[in-house]
């Protein structure tokens, strides 16, 4: 996935130099980015039962961090914190800040939250069947993001809102602007959605599984126009996914979660071609293709023993202890985080919480 | 969505004709001469005759049946047997009068309903959407002629407020006839509201889960926004079916609100005609009755078109 710095700038936005960022690769050894999103021990409960625990990350403008596995171990609900969109009866604490605005989202009323949503900050929702609203036109749709905000006026809004559906690729984005999502495909219906939240160029970006409910055929399209679209505005993005691969293709930096925390994290090539945390290690070998189809007598891929426990029924201590062959006492402590290698983002952008890490056997 | 609404139309046409049938049968096997019935067990041979001969029921009953439905068709209802008072102006000016109050309970029901039922559903967690939600079952339990006779207690004896009957056409004095319309359609819309409440709040609720309202939240609309921009639409198609079998059951509640608040409507004309034996008259209104409930289907089967672009496509 290359980047066009001369593509059309997605921004109709009246401050030119806030948005005009070019984004070029950047050298290795260039000074930090600025940092986008900062979740700070993020804790969320539904009632008396902890969902979340201690989730702590960043992402710096430009970065996309995948975040990373099974069902049931607390990825949507991250995402669903980070927008402020938990359901009702759904608590968090700890802090969620973004870029250029001082206030803590989290304790932040309604009202600044439903500012900052749909315009510094987007999401891309799982389902593109039931996302959009079957009794609207799908241009109104996408207007509608714009005069929301009041980027746009309503005749403009309109204007801009084909020209959005061209840009993710919808062939006729007139037509489709008139027409309603019954009439178009999932995958045409993620393209809008996907224009829907580039629209006012966010800051940060939001996709929760966005091409698990695609057909193969159409999943490399849509990702490479999110892709593009998140390069093209220099914007920072935080994807979801169960899909080992597509994390490698479309991500820098990768998060693996389970039991609502954050077990390991660091570059894509570092933890999924050399994880240090079990449970990291089992979600590895469950994906690894290669091994099963070239290994000696064509092994059935390997599986993490047991199943992800209904939320809040996970032991104390580290949360994976129940499924893990190294299990041993001292893992009834919650494991301390040790930071792996030096990152620009600080220590909690690399490293694990295991006190059984990949290697440590032989040392014992 | 042309070819949809022909073939709906198609479907009104045969059954308002299978209808007919059924209403004209089922006046035919009632037990006894309707000629000696509308003029009494003590009348002579000679004047049944007569009047049988006069008004043609000495003639086939598909011959009857055919005189009966051109005269409904034409609005040439003739005139009733005994009073010989023509039909077709007392059905107007009766129909008017009950199409007053029907609509504007059922205006006054939706008017009430769909606010207290979004708030029921938006509030189902809280202890004001569960007390609103009690009350809404409580007046579902309450038939309109009981709220019509405590409205009456109150509004009409007590404190005075209203008229407590009777009936003037607004072109004649709108004052009075606001005053007059005012009890009879509360206490009908009272009933309806309780009950469409209930509804609107299940389908609110529905849509509350929806993912598509997840996703205007995340555009930036705040949640009262996102519910009446995006939700209310898609919970309007159960709502209008509801509307539609409402309208139905205020037709035949009126009846009797009718009776209580001595309004001159269907009704009344539908009662007083049984009374006086007129079955030809009582055959007459009972099918304007069943005709207005299937018109009333077509119309919430063209109103689902408008509502959901989904329905549009015809299918093959």
């Amino acid at each position: 996935m290359t980047t066009t710095p001369d593509r059309a700038r997605g921004g109709a936005r009246n401050n030119p130099t806030e948005r005009a960022v070019t984004r070029e690769s950047a050298p290795p050894d260039a000074p930090a980015r600025e940092t986008v999103l900062t979740v700070e021990g993020l804790d969320v409960h539904a009632g008396s039962t902890r969902l979340l625990h201690d989730v702590t990350f960043s992402i710096q403008r430009g970065e996309r961090v995948g975040l990373i596995g099974e069902s049931g171990s607390g990825k949507s609900l991250t995402a669903l914190a980070v927008m402020g969109l938990l359901a009702e009866g759904v608590t968090a604490t700890g802090q969620v800040r973004l870029a250029g605005h001082d206030t803590e989202l989290l304790g932040a009323s309604e009202r600044r939250m439903s500012q900052l949503r749909g315009d510094r900050m987007a999401m891309i929702f799982q389902e593109p069947m039931t996302a959009l609203n079957p009794t609207m036109k799908v241009g109104r749709q996408v207007a509608e993001v714009l005069t929301q905000h009041r980027t746009a006026d309503r005749r403009a809004a309109a204007r801009r809102a084909v020209e959005l559906l061209g840009q993710v690729g919808l062939p006729d984005p007139r037509a489709v602007a008139r027409s309603y999502p019954h009439q178009l495909s999932g995958g045409q219906r993620q393209r809008v959605v996907a224009a829907i939240a580039l629209a006012n160029d966010p800051l940060l970006l939001v996709c929760d599984e966005p091409t698990t409910a695609l057909d193969v055929t159409v999943q490399a399209l849509v990702l490479d126009l999110i892709v593009r679209g998140v390069e093209d505005r220099d914007a920072a993005m935080l994807f979801i996914t169960h899909d080992l691969a597509v994390v490698a293709t479309v991500c820098e930096r990768v998060l693996v979660m389970y039991g609502g925390r954050i077990v390991e994290a660091g570059p894509v090539t570092e933890v999924l071609g050399d994880p240090q945390h079990r449970y990291t290690q089992g979600l590895v070998a469950a994906s690894d293709l290669e091994r099963a189809r070239t290994g000696p007598g064509r092994q059935p891929l390997d599986t993490i023993a047991g199943n992800v426990p209904p939320a809040g029924r996970f032991p104390d201590g580290c949360v994976f202890r129940n499924r893990c062959a190294f299990a041993t006492e001292v893992c009834e402590q919650v494991p301390p985080w040790t930071p792996r290698g030096r990152h620009e983002a600080g220590e909690h952008a690399s490293g694990y919480a295991c006190f059984h890490p990949v290697g440590s056997e032989t040392g014992e | 969505m042309l070819l949809r609404l022909a073939r709906r139309f198609l479907v009104l046409l045969v059954s308002l004709a299978v209808a007919s049938v059924l209403v004209f049968a089922f006046m035919q096997v009632l037990p006894g001469d309707p000629a000696r019935v509308a003029l009494g067990m003590n009348s002579s041979d000679e004047a049944v005759a007569q009047l049988r001969e006069q008004f043609g029921l000495d003639r086939p009953l598909l011959v009857q049946y055919a005189d009966w439905l051109g005269g409904v068709v034409t609005l040439d209802l003739g005139v009733e047997w005994v009073s010989k008072a023509p039909i077709a102006p007392q059905l107007v000016d009766r129909l008017a009068v009950t199409g007053w109050l029907v609509i504007t309970a059922m205006v006054l029901a939706l008017v009430i309903a769909l606010p207290v039922g979004t708030w029921m559903a938006v509030r189902h967690r809280h202890a004001d959407g569960v007390l609103l939600s009690a009350i809404s079952q409580v007046g579902v339990a309450v038939p309109a002629f009981l709220a019509g006779i405590i409205l009456i207690t109150y509004f009409a004896k007590r404190w005075q407020w209203f008229p407590s009957g009777g009936w003037v056409p607004p072109a004649e004095d709108p004052v009075q006839f606001l005053l007059r319309l005012a009890l009879p359609a509360i206490s009908l819309a009272l009933v309806q509201a309780s009950m469409l409440a209930r509804y609107v709040r299940s389908a609110v609720l529905e849509v509350l889960r929806e993912d598509y309202l997840r996703t205007a939240r995340a555009k930036g609309l705040r949640p009262m926004q996102a519910l009446t921009r995006h939700g209310l639409r898609n919970a309007a198609v159960p709502i209008v079916t509801v509307l539609g079998l409402q309208l139905a059951t205020l037709l035949i509640g009126a009846v009797v609100v009718e009776r209580v608040f001595v309004i001159p409507g269907l009704g009344s004309f539908l009662l007083d005609s049984v009374a006086a034996r007129e079955l030809i008259t009582v055959q007459t209104i009972v099918m304007v009755l069943v005709a207005a409930v299937l018109i009333i289907n077509f119309l919430v089967d063209t109103v689902y078109l408008l509502i959901d672009p989904r329905l549009r496509v015809g299918h093959r």
